[in-house]
């Protein structure tokens, strides 16, 4: 029997459009927007000016706090301009605008490196090495990778949980690297391993990737530090706690961390980010980004540099086809909408869907019919017809104590919803006013 | 790039192929066996009353939300055909005319409307027109036409009772239930419908089929007709295997008295039922027991109607009372 998490759940149609599609590399941009707010936690300090001069790889914004990550040129070339300009959130973000300096080859060099499995660093080297090198959880939370590895001396670790569930429908980039670095992924793993001072570590894989599944089980049967756990397909089982209880079992308590269960998750993106900033000194500076959409010309996946504007990976595979009315940046259950193509690809961007208006369209709103759907589908046990009523009326305590802070805006209840009801918006209503009641409290 | 704009909202941007509609239909769909059954069984007279009661209760709502709410009409939208195919099946084949509109008008414009529309109303609309009608006319409506031999005219009443009615009368009376037993039909027949009742309850094999396919297509879930069936006949059984002389068995149970249309259409209503599963087993259970307490010690033969209306008033503290468990709220797992 696979293994998968015991409440709610749900199994959209996973148009994986791209799956059988290797990763190509998107050619150099000619101008790339680095916003220096990347990740969760404080923005990144600018320490370029304009008109500097910058290598690829060079840092140019810090770290600047506990929770935070430095951020590195994409390219070499010129800083043009420190502008304020629309992100993926949607509203104006400070970043920074590099011309690629055309001429120089070091923007063109196809960085294919060789498999390095000795690792020859100490476990605080890695885990300097993660932070300096602007490492963040590639599967869209974007969190400092390095603070994650920072574990208190109170709490106990006993199991690193790799992610590789990619429960997103049409989204394909961790499948894709999954089957071309599995190799370099399972010494990043083992890099992991020394950092963290433990000797087990667990790859979660939905079953609809059976090749993947079977070349970790081919490059890990010598392994025995390192076990594969095929599961079955439900969304959303990427969510960390989804995912730790359909593999151990253990379940994370109620505003809790997986740390708590002596679990720590990373994404397969980010170990083999890892594996590249430990092995061979290489920064952030690009990622796998899936381009897809049932009517694109040509989806794929590709190695994007950060800060590629998104229209050049539309162009890249054939443009915008007749009757887009929504592009979005991740998948179709979790992703953001996007506006503006200007928008650029950051650290946690895993995809770029284009969808079209009978995908797109909301249906009208009906009365609840109390069929009770949305409880059944929850991951976390709540109740989104209850708790929409409650954020609907303004009652903020009570959705409160109804655990409405606890939703992990999978958006399985707006999705099942057979009288289309906007259950997850006015969650998200009800979570923000009880987090502003929480600080006008204190 | 096309003229459309393109549009931001939030997250999820994809939705299910499932619309309260399709739901309804589906419904309307798994009713279809019971009916056929019932034109075969009592012929012209089932057609009728099911067409009046459908043709009035989408009436009364189309004129009610008209001018008196002065709302949206909404009946494309399913429910009250469906409310108006239960009432019917819950009616005798007999019953005048001028009834069937009445109780329509109470389970549309009470029951229905007066409490919001669908998705507001606590009780099942169809039941309330249903008992409306049982208690102002208990002459006409326990009046049933008798199978087979009533083919073709609803005219003449000729009436039996129904099997729990031939039971409980003979109780009454001291007989036992060997003497009993032959004038009622064989379980064969209870089974297929070849018996007296109300239009859509006698044949089991139709409802079971029904009930089946909602499961199937995931409009109700098992929680509440296998729960409900199992709560009657443990509960009967016992009784039955204490004085099999002055219990019916729970199979007669089962099979007739509309337990099996109350089961899996009436008590399943998805607006008046519990949204948990939990909850759901404990409604079910509650019908049940309460279905077995009337048969066996109240007045009516037959107690499936009440017992579902009574537990529908209790379906808000059940909500409140039995949540899903929360994930995350009892930390069992612990660090191996």
């Amino acid at each position: 029997m696979l293994k998968t998490f015991p409440i709610g759940g749900i199994h959209p149609p996973e148009n994986k459009i791209t799956s059988s599609k290797g990763i190509k590399r998107m050619p150099v941009p000619k101008v790339v927007y680095v916003p220096i707010s990347q990740h969760i936690g404080v923005p990144s300090e600018i320490i370029v000016d304009k008109k500097e001069k910058v290598e690829i790889g060079q840092v140019i914004a810090k770290s600047s706090g506990f929770v935070s990550s430095n951020i590195h040129s994409p390219v070499a070339g010129v800083v043009t301009k420190l502008d304020k300009i629309i992100d993926s959130s949607g509203y104006k973000k400070q970043c920074i605008v590099i011309r690629t300096d055309v001429k120089n080859e070091t923007n063109f060099e196809e960085i294919d490196f060789p498999l390095k499995t000795k690792i020859e660093l100490e476990p605080k080297e890695i885990i300097q090495r993660i932070s300096d090198f602007g490492i963040v959880g590639l599967g869209g939370a974007t969190f400092p990778s390095h603070v994650k590895l920072n574990v208190r001396e109170d709490k106990k670790i006993d199991c690193l949980i790799i992610n590789g569930v990619e429960c997103e429908p049409y989204l394909t980039a961790d499948h894709r690297l999954m089957i071309e670095k599995a190799e370099e992924i399972a010494v990043g793993i083992e890099i992991l391993l020394v950092a963290l001072n433990i000797n087990k570590a667990i790859i979660g894989i939905e079953n609809n990737k059976k090749d993947a599944i079977d070349i970790f089980k081919k490059v890990t049967q010598n392994n025995t530090k390192i076990q594969i756990a095929a599961l079955k397909v439900k969304y959303p089982q990427g969510g960390e706690k989804q995912l730790v209880r359909a593999i151990l079992n253990r379940e994370v308590p109620k505003n809790g961390l997986p740390l708590d269960v002596g679990v720590i998750v990373h994404n397969v993106g980010t170990i083999f980010a890892i594996y590249e900033a430990v092995q061979y000194n290489k920064p952030l500076i690009e990622r796998v980004v899936t381009v897809t959409g049932k009517k694109m010309e040509n989806p794929d996946n590709y190695w994007v540099k950060i800060g590629t504007p998104i229209k050049d990976l539309i162009e890249e595979v054939g443009g915008l086809p007749e009757g887009t009315r929504k592009l979005i940046n991740g998948g179709p259950m979790m992703g953001k909408a996007i506006k503006n193509t200007d928008v650029p690809v950051t650290k946690g961007t895993s995809g770029i869907l284009v969808i079209s208006e009978e995908e797109a369209s909301r249906g009208k709103t009906e009365n609840c019919i109390r069929c009770g759907e949305c409880v059944f589908v929850c991951p976390m046990g709540l109740e989104a017809h209850l708790l929409m009523n409650l954020a609907e009326k303004g009652m903020f305590e009570k959705a409160s104590n109804e655990d409405i802070m606890t939703c992990i805006e999978c958006g399985s209840c707006s999705y099942v919803c057979p009288s289309h009801r906007p259950l997850l918006d006015y969650i998200r209503f009800g979570k923000n006013s009880v987090k502003k009641l929480e600080t006008a409290k204190k | 790039m096309s003229n459309q704009p393109i549009v931001i909202s939030a997250s999820p941007h994809v939705h299910s192929d499932r619309t309260s509609k399709k739901l309804m239909y589906d419904v309307v769909i798994a009713l279809i066996p019971a009916f056929l059954v019932s034109i075969y069984v009592f012929g012209i007279g089932a057609l009728i009353v099911t067409s009046v009661a459908v043709a009035s209760c989408l009436l009364f709502e189309y004129l009610i939300q008209k001018y008196l709410l002065k709302t949206e009409i909404t009946i494309g939208d399913g429910s009250a055909l469906i409310t108006g195919i239960l009432l019917a099946f819950n009616l005798p084949s007999g019953l005048p005319i001028w009834m069937i509109i009445v109780g329509s008008l109470v389970a549309i414009g009470i029951a229905k409307l007066s409490f919001g529309g669908l998705g507001f109303n606590i009780f099942n609309p169809a039941l309330v027109g249903r008992v409306f009608l049982l208690v102002s006319f208990p002459v006409q409506m326990t009046m049933w036409p008798t199978a087979v031999e009533n083919n073709t005219t609803i005219s003449d009443a000729v009436t039996g009772a129904t099997p729990l009615g031939i039971i409980k009368e003979g109780l009454m009376f001291g007989d036992t239930m060997t003497v009993i037993s032959s004038k009622i039909p064989s379980t064969i027949d209870l089974f297929l419908g070849i018996t007296g009742g109300s239009i859509g309850e006698m044949s089991a094999i139709a409802l079971i089929i029904g009930g089946l396919y909602l499961i199937i297509r995931k409009v109700i879930s098992w929680h509440i007709p296998v729960t409900l069936l199992l709560t009657m006949g443990v509960m009967t059984g016992i009784f039955w295997l204490i004085n099999p002389e002055q219990n019916a068995s729970p199979l007669i149970h089962i099979l007739s008295g509309g337990a099996l249309l109350g089961a899996f259409f009436m008590a399943t209503d998805l607006v008046t039922s519990p949204m948990t599963r939990k909850g759901m087993v404990i409604f079910a259970i509650g019908v049940g027991v309460i279905t077995v307490v009337i048969r066996m010690f109240g007045a009516y033969p037959e107690g499936i109607s009440f017992a579902i209306l009574i537990m529908n008033a209790f379906v808000p503290l059940i909500n409140s009372s039995f949540k899903p468990r929360r994930f995350g709220s009892k930390i069992k797992s612990k660090i191996v």
